[in-house]
């Protein structure tokens, strides 16, 4: 082996749970210049643990922006490409930030915790960029004293607490009845997008009931100083219940399981929601938006590639971003590119998602993955990859 | 703490060699997969191939990464292991065991001296 080992370690960003990771025997990588546990134990053990048990992720590295005032509506419509005003108080929903050609800036969730404020979470790798791009629009925006922008990236930390098993537990570590957003007598009284407020030792914490994994779970967002009090806490109440830390290794092969982009490799600033199938989020009837223009025509005529996922049909090397996709039969050439691959930990075979010509990008179409100078049999097929038994 | 054997020796690129007679058994060590993660590939020599010292010879595939397995000696593939093959979790769960990839003919034993003992190969990894 060439060098296994630690990257470079000094310039990066640890979140406030660093101490807890390495006590639990975190093994640490750079993830979007953060300095995050890439596994505990076992990527597929703690993938699995998700999957039929309870997993446990900190996600403090994420961003955090508050947008609010009488005008924080109006401007996340104009910037966003989903419709916020169809979200009550109390409500989330995935969303894009997009340039003018359409290309996404971020995709992110939006909260919207009152009348008059919403909270951005967007990716760690974009906090910069999305800061940058948000205050240039403000900066434009008509009714820009009517907005106030946070970005509480640095205080704010985060946690995934993921799989069927959460519900047995969760409610005994975050007693209710909730103090803001929707109004719930208990946690797990929330249903999927909805956030609430919730008082934990004298601050406020905000719990959604979203996630990354296609699990049914929630995510924890609280003020830095307490959040390994939370950690902990979580930890020791799941336990019982097959609760295991679980790392980026394991969230990365979920996502992909279920097809959930990751930015940098589904979506960038020369990707559109349309080619990455993500129209659903793309609310084009809502009135004026940034790009909005480019992603209607690309709606009404069809994108230039498409988003597709693939399973490998045979025993292989998993595949990788950036291994090339080839058409089969006589005349086959290059056609796409993968964007993300990996071993899939419940399918035990490899998956992956890439971009292809729309004229070859239909489930049940044959294609080959180059994986190392040799091509190896997949087949598209509908995303998800994997869907939960029965 | 990463198992390191101490009747082995080490290369410097983290695979292992158990020599018994003129026969050497390589695998990768305990630090090597701890590093890599979950192992969900292998691919090992053709059995009579002829290899050098530093030539590479097998692939280790993981959830998050490829590698290339240089051969720590020179020699002819006298036998490679099908259960790894088969299982490569084999290689997390017993580096130096069931996860062993293959056996070699030494063609100059020699080049055993020059490999790591354990006490370096425990330094190199910074263990104490």
């Amino acid at each position: 082996m060439e060098r296994p080992g630690r990257g470079d370690s000094h310039r990066m960003k640890r979140t406030p749970l660093y101490a807890a990771h390495q006590k639990l025997g975190g093994k640490l990588i750079e993830f979007g210049g953060w300095e995050m546990p890439v596994q505990y134990t076992s990527i597929t053990d703690e993938h699995l643990a998700v999957r039929k048990e309870a997993g446990l992720f900190d996600i403090s590295h994420m961003g955090e922006v508050l947008i609010s005032g009488p005008g924080a509506e109006a401007f996340l419509n104009g910037t966003l490409t989903n419709d916020v005003w169809k979200l009550a108080a109390g409500q989330g929903q995935y969303t894009l930030m997009c340039n003018e050609r359409g290309g996404v800036i971020d995709d992110l969730y939006v909260y919207r915790l009152a009348a008059q404020e919403c909270l951005l979470i967007i990716n760690a790798s974009r906090i910069e960029a999305d800061v940058a791009w948000l205050e240039k629009q403000l900066a434009a925006f008509p009714r820009r004293s009517e907005v106030k922008l946070q970005n509480t990236s640095d205080a704010t930390g985060a946690l995934a607490v993921q799989g069927p098993r959460v519900v047995e537990f969760i409610d005994g570590c975050f007693p209710g009845p909730s103090t803001g957003g929707t109004s719930v007598a208990r946690v797990t009284d929330l249903k999927k997008n909805q956030v609430a407020s919730f008082s934990y030792a004298g601050d406020r914490i905000w719990i959604g009931r979203t996630g990354y994994t296609g699990e049914d779970g929630f995510e924890v967002v609280a003020p830095g100083r307490i959040i390994e009090a939370i950690w902990n806490q979580l930890l020791s109440a799941g336990q019982p219940h097959g609760l295991k830390p679980a790392g980026l290794g394991a969230r990365d092969t979920l996502r992909t399981e279920v097809c959930y982009p990751l930015y940098g490799h589904e979506l960038d600033e020369n990707t559109t929601p349309i080619e990455a199938g993500m129209g659903f989020f793309v609310a084009l009837d809502k009135g004026e938006f940034i790009g909005r223009s480019v992603l209607a025509e690309q709606k009404a005529k069809g994108p230039g590639k498409k988003l597709v996922a693939f399973k490998m049909t045979d025993r292989s090397a998993p595949p990788r971003p950036h291994y090339a996709i080839w058409s089969t039969g006589p005349g086959a050439a290059k056609v796409g590119e993968v964007v993300s691959g990996t071993q899939s930990p419940s399918l035990g075979i490899g998956i992956g998602m890439g971009y292809l010509p729309p004229e070859f990008a239909k489930p049940n179409t044959p294609v080959e993955i180059e994986i190392r100078g040799k091509r190896a049999s997949a087949l598209l097929v509908p995303k998800p990859i994997y869907r939960k038994p029965d | 703490m990463a198992n390191v054997p101490t009747d082995l020796k080490y290369a410097k690129t983290h695979e292992w060699v158990r020599v018994s007679g003129n026969l050497a058994t390589v695998g990768i060590t305990d630090h090597a997969q701890h590093e890599l993660t979950d192992v969900v590939f292998v691919e090992l020599p053709e059995v009579g191939r002829q290899i050098k010292a530093g030539d590479a010879c097998a692939v280790v595939e993981s959830v998050k990464t490829a590698n290339d397995i240089y051969s720590p000696v020179s020699g002819q593939i006298a036998e490679v292991n099908p259960l790894v093959v088969a299982n490569p979790a084999l290689v997390n769960s017993e580096p130096y065991a069931g996860g062993w990839f293959y056996k070699i003919k030494l063609s100059n034993p020699a080049e055993l001296t020059a490999l790591l003992g354990p006490e370096q190969y425990q330094a190199q990894i910074g263990g104490a």
